[in-house]
């Protein structure tokens, strides 16, 4: 009995969460996948449909709105949130004496909830509240700032909300690798004679090639599920002009009661996630194993 | 012929810490300046005021006659190499010697010649396209030197070099790097913690401690006739046997009292150093401390010693004895019979002493 406990007590301990994983990770997957072959309207229903969900979905114009925020949206947080990062790194790199103070300033954004900055932001850019109503109190009249309201530009006033966010925390990122790099080859650059900014274009930053990676997955996985930011900044709005793959689906699994849409949509997020992840962690296990 | 490294009066400190006091040392074009303390003594501190890479608090630094005080590091005309080697991580080997000048502006083809001789110089040519994480130590460090020497600088300046290599490859290179100084004629300033790359190197030796430099001279002369307590305890392995003693004026000479536990004092007389203080401290290297009947000369005097250990070391046997509560090294032959626990009759060179003041420490003769 004591071997055989012995040998098992592992195996006894991870049950559990190994069960609750099984189910409630990869069963509701899988039944997710279920549905969203299906007819499913407000209840679910389990005859199988075939592809029908999504060609529904592939015709909405809902959807392709989604799609499109999705790709305006990630593209510019990603880029955006790495280049202003990389560039506050540089400039925190240059030995000020407020560095501390001003890592931390510029840390504390991602320590906010996404409900909270939606929300502040949306007072921000309100054009009867925020910046837009402040400029007009100084005397410009004809300032506009009314993005949050312009069907048009209301997703890029979420992009300017997410960077703010996650910005920071790219900075923290890659000021760890610039300081990650020997201090003694800066010297020796200088006295090779070398300038600035080519001892960071050329030396360090290449050095940095896994930091980059790493941000790139982060803020890629950010931008995907993107969801509360848009609820609390937009509340996908003006129409849906600012839908997100996340809040299509929500929308159609608890407003519309059109529950294999939701599936059908969920099933696409996760493709567009491992299309991403999975190289990445395919790169990661092979480099640990050479 | 006027000095390629000039250092007058420098001062360094971090706030009210002074880290290099009142510095004054030169280079003459050609030579071997070797700095040697140990750590934290500010040698890698005072390279790095000569490369330029920290500022000076006062004094200034002329190199090749030209005031370098506040000039860039790149506009000083140096090569450096460093410790860690600091090789740039992601460029092969060639691009790693061949960076420097393309941004430099130096035109491809004279690039492409320079990196071949370099390459040929040091052996490096069948390593060009690897990366800095492909090679050894020692390969590292030849990409070092070589990226510091296609800059065909006026002065090269290294910081522990060697430190990072294993015991064997360290003497392989440090030979390699006296050979490159004697091919290349070039003025080299190389900071080291090690005393025998320091002896073994220099043409000139500067001895630091505490940022106050301790001795200036030739490796002889720091060996034969160190200034300080500290310069004669730190240069040379095993170390000089630094022995209390009293003096006291005889005819003839000065006679030297060396109490011991256990036996009648040793009497040595010195009959060309006078006028000493009456408590002195006795220097002599291990090497002026020989086998009665091995060692020949005037100054000459043979003593009955104790002998505590016997240490073979191959070429040579170092047996310890102890003399005013120290522990007194002699180099001897290595066929020498002496056992612990027997006497032996020790010859001690007095030609070779060195005394200093028991309380600052000082030369005295």
């Amino acid at each position: 009995m004591a071997a055989w406990l012995e040998r098992n007590v592992p195996r006894i301990l991870l049950a559990p969460s190994f069960l609750a994983v099984l189910v409630f990770v990869y069963g509701f997957i899988a039944w997710t996948a279920w549905v969203s072959m299906t007819r499913s309207r407000l209840l679910p229903k389990y005859e199988i449909e075939g592809f029908i969900q999504y060609e529904r979905l592939f015709a909405a114009p809902r959807w392709d709105t989604a799609m499109n925020n999705l790709f305006i949206f990630g593209a510019l947080f990603i880029v955006v949130s790495m280049l202003l990062g990389l560039l506050l790194a540089i400039l925190l790199d240059q030995k000020i004496r407020t560095e501390g103070a001003l890592r931390t300033i510029y840390l504390y954004p991602m320590a906010l909830s996404m409900i909270v900055t939606g929300t502040a932001w949306k007072w921000i850019m309100n054009p009867g509240l925020g910046i837009e109503a402040m400029v007009r109190g100084w005397g410009f009249d004809e300032f506009a700032f009314d993005w949050v309201i312009d069907p048009d530009m209301a997703i890029y006033a979420i992009v300017v909300a997410a960077v703010w966010q996650a910005s920071g925390f790219v900075m923290a990122l890659f000021l760890a690798g610039l300081r990650s790099v020997d201090e003694e080859i800066i010297r020796a650059a200088r006295v090779d004679g070398i300038p600035t900014w080519s001892i960071y274009s050329a030396i360090i930053i290449p050095s940095m090639a896994p930091i980059f990676l790493s941000a790139f997955i982060v803020l890629a996985h950010l931008a995907i599920k993107s969801f509360d930011l848009v609820i609390a900044l937009t509340g996908g709005g003006p129409g849906y002009a600012t839908d997100l793959p996340a809040t299509y689906m929500y929308a159609m699994a608890f407003s519309r009661g059109d529950i294999g849409q939701a599936a059908s949509s969920a099933m696409v997020m996760m493709t567009v996630v491992f299309a991403i992840v999975v190289p990445y962690l395919y790169s990661e296990l092979r480099a640990k194993r050479g | 012929m006027e000095a390629m490294l000039e250092i007058r009066n420098l001062d360094k400190s971090y706030g009210a810490t002074e880290i290099l006091k009142d510095i004054n040392v030169s280079a003459e074009p050609g030579g071997f300046l070797v700095l040697v303390g140990p750590s934290g003594c500010g040698k890698s501190t005072l390279l790095n005021c000569i490369a330029g890479l920290e500022s000076i608090s006062g004094g200034s630094i002329h190199i090749g006659g030209r005031d370098m005080t506040h000039v860039s590091p790149k506009d000083r005309n140096i090569a450096m190499v460093f410790q860690s080697y600091a090789l740039y991580p992601t460029m092969s080997v060639a691009r790693n010697i061949t960076f420097g000048m393309k941004v430099r502006g130096v035109d491809r083809a004279t690039r492409a010649s320079k990196l071949q001789d370099v390459a040929r110089q040091l052996q490096i040519e069948q390593l060009l396209d690897r990366r800095p994480s492909q090679l050894s130590g020692g390969q590292r460090q030849r990409v070092a030197m070589g990226r510091a020497l296609v800059r065909d600088p006026q002065l090269f300046l290294f910081d522990e070099p060697l430190s990072n290599l294993d015991a064997k490859l360290r003497v392989e290179m440090r030979l390699e790097i006296k050979k490159l100084h004697h091919d290349l004629g070039a003025t080299m300033v190389y900071v080291t913690h090690d005393q025998i790359e320091a002896m073994t190197l220099a043409t000139k030796i500067v001895v630091l401690k505490d940022g106050v430099v301790q001795q200036i001279g030739s490796p002889a002369e720091i060996y034969r006739r160190p200034a300080n307590l500290f310069v004669a305890d730190f240069m040379g392995s095993p170390a000089m046997n630094l022995i209390p003693a009293r003096t006291s004026r005889e005819s003839g000479g000065t006679r030297i009292e060396i109490e011991r536990t256990g036996g009648a004092p040793v009497v040595l007389i010195d009959t060309r150093n006078g006028d000493l203080p009456e408590e002195v401290i006795l220097g002599l290297r291990p090497e002026d401390i020989a086998e009665a009947g091995f060692r020949a000369g005037e100054e000459v005097q043979e003593v009955k010693c104790l002998i505590d250990m016997v240490e073979p070391a191959g070429a040579d046997t170092f047996v310890v004895s102890r003399l005013a509560g120290r522990q007194v090294t002699a180099r001897l032959h290595s066929e020498t019979t002496a056992q612990p626990g027997s006497t032996l009759d020790l010859a001690f060179d007095l030609g070779k002493v060195s005394y200093f003041a028991q309380d600052t420490g000082e030369r005295l003769n």
